[in-house]
């Protein structure tokens, strides 16, 4: 490796510390919350404008918000930009938005450390950095009229872009004020709004900035991209999880007009060429064999059975593998007078499905220095494991974000995996020439990153009141932080997310909740709402059969826990839906109602689904849902992402089932995986809490809740409760 | 071998092989990538053009079997089409990638039935995936846009 580094440092002419610096952070030394964003930013350009690294402001006055983070649905363009327009008083109709190149060091996360889209932060996390960002703006602006107009800053205002001075009547516009401003020294605490000065946060006016784009086939996703010289690649992935390419022939593929090489690369054999359908030809035309002999042995009826005997204490441990607790509180197994309840609880893998299969154009090796176009979640990671395979420095690896068509959590990947496989495609094809790796259906489904399968195994003891008054809980499910460089110290919590710290586990007196997280050949990935995705099904629909056991009504059961457990936001989202869902009065006839509410992401929802069984199968109709989500920056886009994260939720409630056999992925196309389509999409109504809380969550929250609600109406209506999802199997 | 197209009202001359899927024609010769890939095998409805007017899915559809038949883009939609007016004001895009072939979907819907009933959006519809789960807007903008077109 040091080798490596030298020549490399011949070629770069970075200095010696930065290569060894880079090197470090390139062999896996990356710990986050130990300042990372400077040393990965080693060898990035960084200047910056007058208006700091978020804000331009052009001649004309027009204003430009630079998005550090990915735009893939869910509304950052409108909601980032409408914070900076909110503070700088800008022209919200005049706001445009830019995404920001990869640099850690000044467009970090502030939550996680390093440049990156995830658990639902990009509002939080940068809802006091931009808002700071635009006030700081708007105070060079009132500086400099007040310079100019010798009048006291404090009697200037600022309104859609105008900076004005009342008594003198003096008015100029941000682009007549530029390059005074421009001058004034940014205050380092600009003063902030208060909440009811507030005129644009909040308002329906916080539309989406892309819809004219993405309305006309004009928006720029990577399959899209164009560039001199641009060349597809494709790649035969292995058949199996763990299988490796033992020999290939590529005799026929070569003969396939437009294809002009054909690579052996870590992950497969990359068929090159000049056309995307001719890269498919030649992929067709070409023979691999694969070495089988490290392949996963293991499908998922193997998996869920043995989950199934170690929650149920049967069956030995694999070497190294223990129950971990995540929640304890008295003596579980202590006996009692009241009812048991016991079920145990399904669930599969998942393919995310995003509707964009995942791509990468990169550049390697050429004068432009090693490039990626993009939609990058988590660029940070992806520089880092550019830089590794490209051997340089992971800050020079220059990104353009561009719109991504969907990700679920399914780009933001500690291996970088697709863009990792695209790399080194063009580093053998070097010269920096740009190489589009596309993958079909097919590839996407096949490489994994699943959502992991997870069992879950429940008794709970009830008081005389039917509430709980000792919950055991176990839940098997791989982890998805090991071995990463996020990996926690304690238990990986995004495992049990959802039950952990559950007001029904705090209003219980006994409590032993455990986790075990085998390892397997099948790699796991987050999944949009993450633990939730499995916990709060486990937890909601639990809370309906007991509510039932105990004979009380599953709002009121609710209310009394939440009460016990002090669990005030639950407590006003969970009425405020009931309120508008009319829960206390009947619902229209053939119909049963369904209600769940659960926190993720800092966010509380509440939903009440009503359902229809026509054939045998749930059909939803409406869907009333309650969220705290803090502050509400675009009402509209929250609901857009209730909406939508719904839609989610349900596809993985009645559909989404990856079924893996021998370590062989079965299901590649959505032939075989269906999802939810038009006529089984609800329609949902939003009711946003008020809230003067800094902004939570909102991308994810919204998914978790409808599983649960459904299984409840499902419940009512026909006495049977779900323990497997999907509901409907294929 | 050179075929010869009418893409959005202009003659194109594209060099493919004749079993070569409109979509990968359009997107990799015309320069016309508002049509997407999702699935390539006529699930997901990404690639929805319309051929004559009638939606179809260019991932399925060897150019050679399109002599003589006028095929519409969204790019040939021209960005005024009360249909893609009627998404904008609703903001129905998230992702978005799904949107052209959603929007191809009830333009054709709309051409042949100016007054839709529900049961009509789902029919024509359904072969048109969204992951994000936009369809409530889907629906509620091919109804505004039905609305605005009768008015
Ligand atoms: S890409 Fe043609 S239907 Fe999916
Ligand atoms: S908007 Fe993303 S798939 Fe439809």
């Amino acid at each position: 490796m040091n080798a490596h580094v030298d020549q490399d440092a011949a070629r770069t002419g970075a200095t010696r510390r930065e290569l060894v610096v880079g090197t470090a952070l390139v062999s896996g030394a990356l710990l986050v919350g130990c300042g990372p964003a400077d040393l990965l930013s080693v060898g990035a350009k960084t200047e910056v404008g007058a208006f700091g690294p978020f804000i331009r402001i052009a001649a004309d006055g027009a204003v430009t918000v630079f998005n550090k983070h990915i735009e893939f649905g869910q509304g950052t363009h409108a909601g980032l930009a409408a914070i900076v327009a909110e503070e700088l008083d800008a022209d919200w109709s005049r706001v445009s938005v830019e995404q920001a190149p990869a640099n850690a060091k000044l467009y970090a996360n502030t939550l996680i450390g390093v440049q990156g889209t995830g658990g639902s932060t990009a509002i939080p996390n940068s809802w006091m950095q931009l808002r700071k960002a635009g006030a700081a703006a708007r105070a060079m602006f009132t500086g400099a009229a007040a310079a100019a107009w010798k009048v006291p800053e404090a009697e200037i205002t600022v309104k859609d872009g105008v900076v004005s001075h009342t008594a003198s009547g003096k008015s100029a516009g941000f682009g007549e004020l530029l390059e005074a401003a421009s001058e004034i020294a940014p205050p380092e605490e600009p003063k902030l709004k208060s909440h009811a000065d507030f005129t644009l946060i909040g308002t329906d006016r916080v539309r989406r900035k892309d819809s004219r784009a993405k309305s006309t086939g004009e928006a720029r996703y990577t399959q899209d991209v164009k560039m001199e010289g641009l060349l597809t690649a494709v790649v035969a992935h292995a058949p199996r999880f763990g299988a490796k390419v033992s020999g290939f022939d590529d005799a026929e593929a070569r003969k396939v007009a437009g294809v002009v090489d054909v690579i052996e690369i870590p992950t497969g054999v990359a068929v090159v060429a000049r056309s995307t359908w001719a890269a498919l030809q030649g992929r067709n035309a070409l023979k691999v064999t694969w070495d089988e002999s490290k392949a996963e042995p293991l499908g998922s009826a193997e998996i869920e059975a043995k989950y199934a005997e170690w929650a149920a204490g049967k069956g030995a441990l694999p070497d190294k593998l223990k129950w971990e607790t995540f929640e304890t509180r008295g003596d579980a197994a202590a006996g009692g007078e009241g009812e048991v309840f016991e079920a145990t609880y399904d669930f599969p893998f998942l393919a995310h499905a995003t509707m964009e299969p995942m791509n990468c154009v990169a550049q390697v090796g050429g004068q432009g220095g090693t490039r990626l176009t993009v939609a990058s979640q988590s660029p940070t990671m992806d520089q880092l494991n550019t830089a590794r395979i490209a051997m340089t420095l992971p800050g020079s690896v220059q990104i353009e974000n561009l719109f991504a068509g969907g990700s679920f959590g399914r780009r933001a990947n500690f291996q970088s995996d697709f863009v990792a496989e695209c790399v080194h495609i063009a580093k053998k094809v070097g010269k920096g020439t740009p190489v589009k790796l596309v993958w079909t259906r097919e590839d996407d489904m096949m490489a994994g990153y699943f959502r992991p399968l997870t069992h879950h195994r429940l008794k709970v003891r009830l008081d005389k009141d039917g509430f709980p008054a000792a919950w055991t809980h176990r839940v098997v499910t791989q982890s998805l932080m090991k071995g990463s460089p996020m990996a926690p110290k304690g238990i990986d919590s995004s495992t049990v997310e959802g039950a952990m710290g559950s007001p029904y586990l705090k209003a219980t007196p006994a409590v032993d909740g455990q986790v075990l997280m085998p390892e397997l050949g099948i790699p796991v990935l987050w999944w949009r709402a993450v633990g939730s995705t499995h916990t709060a099904f486990v937890m909601e629909h639990t809370i309906d059969q007991l509510a039932r056991k105990a004979g009380k009504d599953p709002v009121a059961y609710r209310l009394a826990l939440f009460e016990k457990a002090g669990a005030s936001r639950h407590i006003a989202v969970l009425k405020l839906a009931a309120e508008k869902a009319g829960w206390d009065k009947p619902a229209p006839a053939g119909v049963t109602r369904g209600v769940a509410v659960h926190e993720s992401f800092g966010s509380v929802v509440a939903q009440i689904a009503e359902v229809r069984i026509v054939d045998g199968v749930p059909k939803v109709g409406r869907v009333v849902s309650a969220i705290d989500c803090g502050t509400a920056i675009s009402p509209d886009q929250i609901a857009a992402q209730v909406e939508g994260g719904t839609c989610y939720g349900l596809s993985a409630t009645l559909h989404d089932e990856m079924v893996v056999k021998a370590g062989a992925v079965e299901r590649q196309n959505f032939d075989t995986y269906p999802v939810l389509r038009n006529s089984e999409a609800p329609t949902v109504e939003t009711h946003i809490l008020p809230s003067t809380n800094p902004p939570s969550g909102v991308g994810e929250p919204g998914t978790p809740v409808i599983g649960p609600a459904v299984a409840n109406a499902v419940l009512a209506a026909t006495g049977k409760a779900t323990f497997r999802l999907p509901m409907i199997r294929a | 071998m050179a075929t010869s197209l009418e893409i959005n009202g202009r003659r194109v001359q594209v060099e493919a092989a004749p079993d070569t899927p409109l979509l990968w024609v359009l997107r990799d010769e015309a320069g016309l990538t508002g049509s997407k890939y999702g699935c390539g095998v006529g699930q997901c409805g990404a690639c929805t053009v319309l051929a004559d007017g009638a939606p179809v899915r260019s991932c399925s559809l060897p150019v050679s079997a399109l002599a003589g038949i006028k095929i519409t883009t969204i790019e040939g939609l021209g960005g005024t089409h009360p249909v893609q007016e009627a998404w904008m004001r609703l903001d129905v895009p998230q992702c978005g990638y799904c949107q052209s072939g959603q929007i191809m979907s009830a333009v054709a819907l709309l051409a042949g039935n100016a007054n839709p009933t529900d049961a009509d959006i789902d029919a024509a519809m359904d072969g048109n995936i969204c992951r994000c789960g936009a369809y409530q807007r889907i629906r509620a903008a091919i109804r505004e846009a039905a609305a605005q077109s009768r008015a």
